[in-house]
């Protein structure tokens, strides 16, 4: 098993060169006006993705992570640093960046097909062909025969990966995905997984995953960022070298324990400062009441 | 499940309604036959039965039907087209809407049938008074619900927008306006309740047109039976007015 790669406290760099990188994140900083002051939520930030790499940014609550995602995708700006796709440097939503948030985002009004096909719909692309093209994207994340089914009519699990399908449809060069599966059971979370990595595989799908998931984090990725608490930087990077095709019953093997084991390792110390964090303000704030 | 179970569980419902209607009206002639209630009040409704076909014939049922339905079609359109109207540009323009939120829903609570002789003033005696005193009764509770349903807009949805780099006409369009439409279609058939009260009233009040004249005219006349039977005929242009909303509702989004 490879050691993990330690950084110093300057040192925030994550990954492949920038020259073959698809996705460079570049000492990323952003901030929050509270009433109590700026916060800091990320904190020079860089990494890179290479093309057809599945990256996962590991932390505790409160580090950042969406932050993080949010930045990369667009949604957040007045941010410090830089972020480019493909050596284009971009800012605001971006077509080459694909997202899947975290809470339940498909479209109630629109059937299955209709949500997969609504970026193609957006892209001026004729019925016919969108709709080939749909349904192609539902077979592929394993709900054909769910064409004309409504969300409500879906589980969380299945109204994931239509999420993920729409996604997907609009061929982004990257994929973003921010804890698609926090709000799912532990079981189908796994074979979820498997369908990510089926998915992933297929495609050579460049994959930046967020979560908080250790398990999950091992199970996908090529490579683990691991973030600490308040303010968000990057604290480690792990190389995950497990064979590929990989599939949910690598979790049982002794090395997927020991990747585990050591990124709880990295990410005890900083959950708990988060806990420490959180009953201190918790405390704060009782007393200010008082 | 066989499609005859299906059809079966769904007009259960149905039956159960018109069995507890049927048994209602069969319990009230009941009590103003044994005299509990005072027959010169509440004819009976056998007779108000009765009086249908001497209504239809004898007091022009038919056109007033009509015309009390094309001014309630009249403010459901005007409703709809500038209720809503006002309602996005309201959600639009944050400055505007905290500006006049509280008065709109101040509005919606006045009683606004009494200001009908400045409305009289202004179109005269004619339809266009009626359609305009059930379009301004209605308006507020369209333009709230309107507002509220846009602002209640799922953050998320419109994150999936924008990360599709939809255009601001788009993501109304295509994410906000749908997302809200439940909330908009509340509106609509909150603010028809309101315009059809005060398009009969008003009816009634300046002695013109449709069912509420001749509701006015058949209470003058002392006429209960034929007066309950007239009101019959306002309840099923409320009712049709519901069936078109929830029409055009499930025509609109049909996940609903």
């Amino acid at each position: 098993m490879p050691a993990a790669t330690p950084l110093k406290r300057d040192q925030s760099a994550a990954g492949s060169s920038p020259a073959d990188a698809i996705l460079v994140v570049d000492r990323v900083t952003k901030r929050f006006d509270t009433p109590d002051g700026a916060l800091t939520a990320v904190d020079n930030v860089s990494l890179t993705v290479a093309p057809g790499e599945f990256l996962a940014v590991i932390g505790p609550s409160g580090c950042g992570k969406s932050t993080l995602f949010n930045v990369i995708g667009g949604l957040l700006d007045n941010y410090e640093g830089q972020i480019s796709v493909a050596g284009e440097t971009v800012s605001g939503p971006h077509r080459s960046i694909g997202m899947v948030f975290q809470e339940e985002s498909t479209f109630p009004w629109r059937t299955v097909l209709d949500n997969v096909a609504f970026p193609l719909e957006i892209a001026g692309m004729a019925k016919s062909e969108r709709y080939t093209k749909a349904r192609h994207f539902v077979e592929l994340v394993g709900l054909d025969g769910f064409e004309r089914r409504y969300p409500a009519e879906l589980s969380g699990g299945m109204r994931q990966r239509v999420s993920m399908a729409r996604t997907l449809a609009s061929e982004p060069k990257i994929l973003l995905m921010d804890e698609p599966f926090a709000a799912l059971d532990e079981q189908t979370r796994l074979l979820l997984g498997d369908k990510v990595l089926q998915i992933q595989q297929e495609l050579q799908q460049t994959t930046l995953l967020i979560t908080h998931n250790i398990t999950e984090a091992v199970q996908l990725s090529d490579r683990i960022l691991v973030m600490t608490y308040r303010p968000g930087k990057v604290k480690r990077i792990v190389d995950i070298d497990l064979p590929r095709p990989r599939s949910s019953e690598i979790v049982s093997s002794e090395a997927f324990g020991r990747y585990v084991a050591q990124i709880w390792n990295d990410l005890r110390e900083e959950a708990s400062r988060g806990m420490r964090d959180d009953e201190s303000r918790t405390r704060h704030a009782g007393e200010k009441q008082a | 499940m066989t499609s005859a179970v299906r059809t079966l569980r769904r007009s259960v419902p149905v039956a159960l309604g018109l069995a507890t209607l049927i048994v209602a009206i069969a319990l009230l002639e009941l009590l103003i036959r044994i005299g509990w209630v005072n027959r010169f009040i509440v004819p009976l409704p056998s007779q108000i039965l009765a009086s249908f076909e001497r209504v239809v014939v004898e007091e022009g049922i038919p056109e007033r039907f009509l015309l009390t339905l094309r001014e309630a079609f009249s403010a459901f359109v005007l409703l709809t087209v500038f209720g809503v109207g006002i309602g996005v540009l309201l959600h639009r323009v944050r400055i505007l809407r905290l500006a006049t939120e509280t008065w709109v829903a101040a509005f919606a609570s006045a009683p606004t049938v009494l200001m009908y002789p400045l409305f009289l003033v202004i179109f005269g005696r004619s339809a266009n008074t009626i359609i305009m005193m059930g379009f301004v009764a209605g308006l507020a509770p369209v333009i709230l619900k309107t507002v509220e349903g846009l602002a209640g807009t799922r953050r998320v949805l419109i994150n999936v927008g924008k990360s599709f780099k939809l255009t601001p006409w788009q993501l109304y369009w295509k994410i906000l306006f749908p997302a809200a439409l439940p909330s908009i279609f509340v509106g609509i058939k909150l603010g028809m309740i309101f315009a059809l009260i005060n398009i009969v009233g008003v009816e009634f009040l300046i002695n013109f047109g449709g069912l509420g004249q001749l509701i006015n005219e058949l209470a003058e006349r002392y006429d209960l039976a034929g007066t309950y039977a007239a009101i019959c005929f306002v309840i099923l242009v409320s009712v049709l007015f519901f069936i078109l909303t929830e029409r055009l509702e499930r025509w609109l989004r049909p996940a609903n």
